[in-house]
């Protein structure tokens, strides 16, 4: 096996993800100030040498606000991510070791899932259990159940019809046990990929929500509502919509490029089967 | 210019630019409009203001399509509506109307006493569904001796009687028509409904046959648009001619620097305050309500969140009215004083609540900034924005919320305060017994030194937290003239407007 370059897309990926880690790492030891800090008369104050980024409409520094809002952006899509793999990965593979009746009602239980749009539902979820981070996570992770668990059953399948998985349930194997020893490590790298992108859905998301205002809840800084509040204020102080959009973008765009490199790099078909097992 | 040659305009254009006269002539050929477009924020459920608290059916009917007995005009003074004159027994229990002659509905049956009996009557029957239902309950009967006379007789003196006769709950409606005005509205009013596009717009023409003074406008449309940066775009580009109770306030500065346009900033009845749930702890402590009156710095507040465009109020009643005290000096902010009357009360490391926002920007808005100001002393509000029905059935009915933020814009709604059911859970006897003398009083310098009174309790007891007056702010085209300034009752009056 030759230790191929890392693909261009991953590269720039790695860079741009580090970046979102590092400026929400640093948020937790040092901002230039207290993000929550309100001073009226300081507001909609342009970039400067003070605040290096402006101040938003209450005051409060900008750049502060984009590097906790980093901090809470990444950790709701980690958890929501983190509770969509903890569900839809062990669902995915039971379906898939199940088959016929055990396959089909988790299917359907994804399909009712993935009736609603991701937003309408977290929307639904959080008008009824209340706005907050909380509920963000719980409505978003839903949705990453659904999506993790239909891709793992997919993958699977796939797994399950090869002749070593025969093999071994001829020598004598249970099924928990060839799930566990030959399915898993096979579906991990799709797994992988596609968490990286729902990643950046539930960034997307998030985002989506805290601007209808269902989101993180002041004066927990949050980029989607940094970008409602930035709306009222295009005419007279239009950057305050370019920033935290522009956070939200190059968050996204790190972690896509990301998902589709490690794809890339992955991918089976370029490395090898035989490698890989 | 219709149909002219090119060449021949051209040539009148060359001649005007030369004697540099061109813009000056124009104003001669043109036509004065007679149609206006009025923006509004929020669209009426339904167009029926006996039925249903929305303020928008108000904000389109009131005194356009519907009249009451008497009404509210631009001052906030009650005038004649519909009875033209009207006389009161020494004791306050009778009141005799006497209806305006030859009065017709938009439908052409005609208007008289036994149309008014069926208003009243059906307002206050058991089964009404009338928003202000209270509004009534003094009447003990409605007579009619002939067609041009009511009287209506109280069970007990009230003060506010004919205050609430001119509100738009107390429309005078006709019993063949009453049951469909919620989508086919019939009222007396100068202008009748044409049509309503849902989710855009109300369309009114000027009626023919009204029998007072006929409006200039011929057509007015309401529109409703409740995206801010829609609004402004609405008014840029002209779609709009007039927005009403606008509250993008962040643009108003542009507006003013912009010829176009015409910028002003009365007063409503919309006392905003924090509205405190006193029979739950820790609000149950008049020291910590106090504490909190001194967190609030509501001149940082007001420039905050509307842009300056208001003024602090020390208790429940707007400073533009008769009876008005200022105590907004009894609570200078000084997070220092509400530190030390929290520790009084037991809470030297502050203590965790919630603050529940309903959807206007004032209250999402503002809380943001009371929660911070609020955090300064050690009070760690949570802020949970909820959509109107949701704070209707949690808050104001269920009364389940520690802090809210809301206006109140009902006039003289400073009897709340004494209904035992009402959400702020508060109660006080003292408060109470001006109130009654209140509603036998009818002496104005005996009412106002009362109002005094129940203002000054209020302020002492810190019952909610009182921040500001909700300005009313109205963006229109420049060469409008006669859009009210102030709003002394939810409406948009629009009977005086013209285009100069």
């Amino acid at each position: 096996m030759t230790v191929r370059r890392l693909p261009l897309s991953l590269r720039l990926g790695l860079v741009l993800v580090a970046l979102l880690l590092g400026v929400a790492l640093l948020s937790l030891v040092w901002t230039p100030f207290p993000a929550d800090k309100v001073r009226v008369v300081a507001r909609l104050r342009p970039p400067g040498a003070g605040h290096w980024l402006g101040t938003d409409h209450f005051g409060r520094d900008v750049l502060s606000m984009i590097m906790v809002g980093a901090r809470n952006s990444l950790s709701i899509a980690a958890a929501a991510v983190g509770l969509g793999l903890l569900f839809g990965v062990p669902l995915g593979l039971a379906a898939a070791a199940l088959g016929r009746w055990g396959d089909e009602i988790l299917a359907r239980l994804g399909d009712l899932v993935f009736a609603f749009p991701a937003v309408l539902s977290a929307i639904l979820l959080t008008a009824v259990l209340g706005a907050g981070a909380v509920n963000v996570v719980l409505a978003l992770g839903l949705f990453n159940a659904a999506v993790l668990a239909r891709v793992t059953r997919g993958a699977a399948l796939a797994v399950w019809r090869r002749e070593f998985v025969r093999a071994a349930l001829a020598l004598g194997r249970g099924p928990l046990s060839v799930t566990r020893v030959h399915v898993l490590p096979n579906v991990a790298g799709v797994v992988v990929v596609q968490a990286t992108v729902l990643f950046a859905v539930a960034i997307v998301n998030e985002a989506a929500l805290s601007y209808l205002g269902l989101g993180i809840q002041p004066p927990s800084p949050s980029w989607g509502k940094m970008l409602g509040d930035a709306q009222t204020h295009l005419f007279n102080a239009p950057l305050q919509a370019v920033f935290p959009g522009a956070a939200i973008a190059l968050s996204v765009l790190g972690l896509t490029l990301l998902g589709d490199g490690l794809r890339d790099w992955l991918d089976p078909r370029q490395r090898g089967e035989s490698g890989l097992l | 210019m219709p149909n002219r040659k090119p060449c021949a305009a051209l040539a009148i254009l060359a001649v005007g630019a030369a004697l540099g006269a061109l813009p000056g002539a124009a104003p001669s050929w043109a036509q004065v409009r007679t149609d206006l477009v009025v923006g509004m924020a929020l669209e009426p459920p339904h167009l029926d203001p006996t039925a249903g608290a929305a303020a928008a059916i108000k904000e389109v009917t009131y005194a356009n399509l519907y009249e009451p007995l008497t009404r509210i005009d631009a001052e906030g003074n009650v005038v004649p509506g519909l009875a033209r004159s009207w006389t009161v027994s020494d004791d306050g229990l009778t009141y005799r109307f006497t209806l305006r002659p030859g009065v017709r509905f938009h439908d052409g049956t005609a208007c008289d006493s036994a149309d008014v009996k069926f208003s009243l009557d059906r307002a206050r029957a058991a089964d009404s569904v009338n928003a202000q239902k209270a509004y009534f309950a003094p009447i003990a009967s409605v007579e009619t001796p002939d067609p041009a006379t009511v009287v209506v007789t109280l069970s007990r003196p009230d003060g506010l009687f004919l205050f609430h006769m001119a509100s738009g709950d107390a429309a005078i409606v006709a019993p063949e028509s009453a049951a469909a005005n919620k989508q086919k509205p019939v009222g007396t009013g100068p202008f009748k409904f044409e049509r309503w596009v849902a989710g855009d717009r109300v369309v009114l023409v000027r009626n023919p046959d009204y029998d007072g003074p006929k409006p200039a406008l011929e057509r007015v449309s309401f529109r409703f648009i409740s995206d801010p940066a829609a609004q402004v775009a609405a008014l840029k580009a002209g779609d709009v001619d007039a927005f009403t109770l606008f509250s993008t306030y962040e643009a108003l500065p542009e507006f003013r620097n912009d010829p176009k346009f015409t910028v002003t900033v009365g007063t409503t009845e919309g006392e905003t305050i924090l509205s405190t749930n006193n029979a739950r702890k820790p609000f149950d402590d008049v020291r910590v309500r106090r504490a909190m009156a001194h967190a609030i710095d509501r001149p940082t507040l007001i420039e905050g969140v509307l842009y300056g465009n208001g003024v602090a109020i020390g208790s429940h009643f707007p400073p533009h009215r008769a009876g008005y005290v200022d105590l907004t000096g009894m609570y200078p902010y000084d997070p220092k004083k509400a530190r030390a009357l929290l520790a009084e009360a037991g809470y030297p490391d502050g203590f965790e609540t919630t603050l529940r926002l309903p959807p206007p920007p004032y209250a999402r808005r503002g809380g943001e900034l009371i929660a911070a100001m609020l955090a300064e002393v050690g009070i760690r509000a949570r802020t949970e924005p909820m959509e109107w029905a949701a704070w209707l059935e949690k808050v104001f009915k269920g009364k389940d919320y520690d802090l809210t933020m809301i206006a109140h814009t009902e006039p003289l709604d400073i009897d709340v305060y004494g209904r035992a059911d009402y959400y702020f859970n508060y109660g006080n006897d003292r408060f109470k017994a001006v109130e009654e003398e209140l509603n036998r009083s009818q002496d104005p310098a005996r009412r106002n030194a009362l109002y005094g009174e129940q203002q000054r309790i209020l302020a002492e007891d810190a019952v909610n937290g009182f921040l500001f007056m909700l300005p009313s702010i109205t963006v229109q085209n420049a060469k409008l003239a006669g859009m009210w300034v102030n709003r002394p009752i939810q409406a948009n009056d629009v009977t005086g407007v013209s285009w100069k």
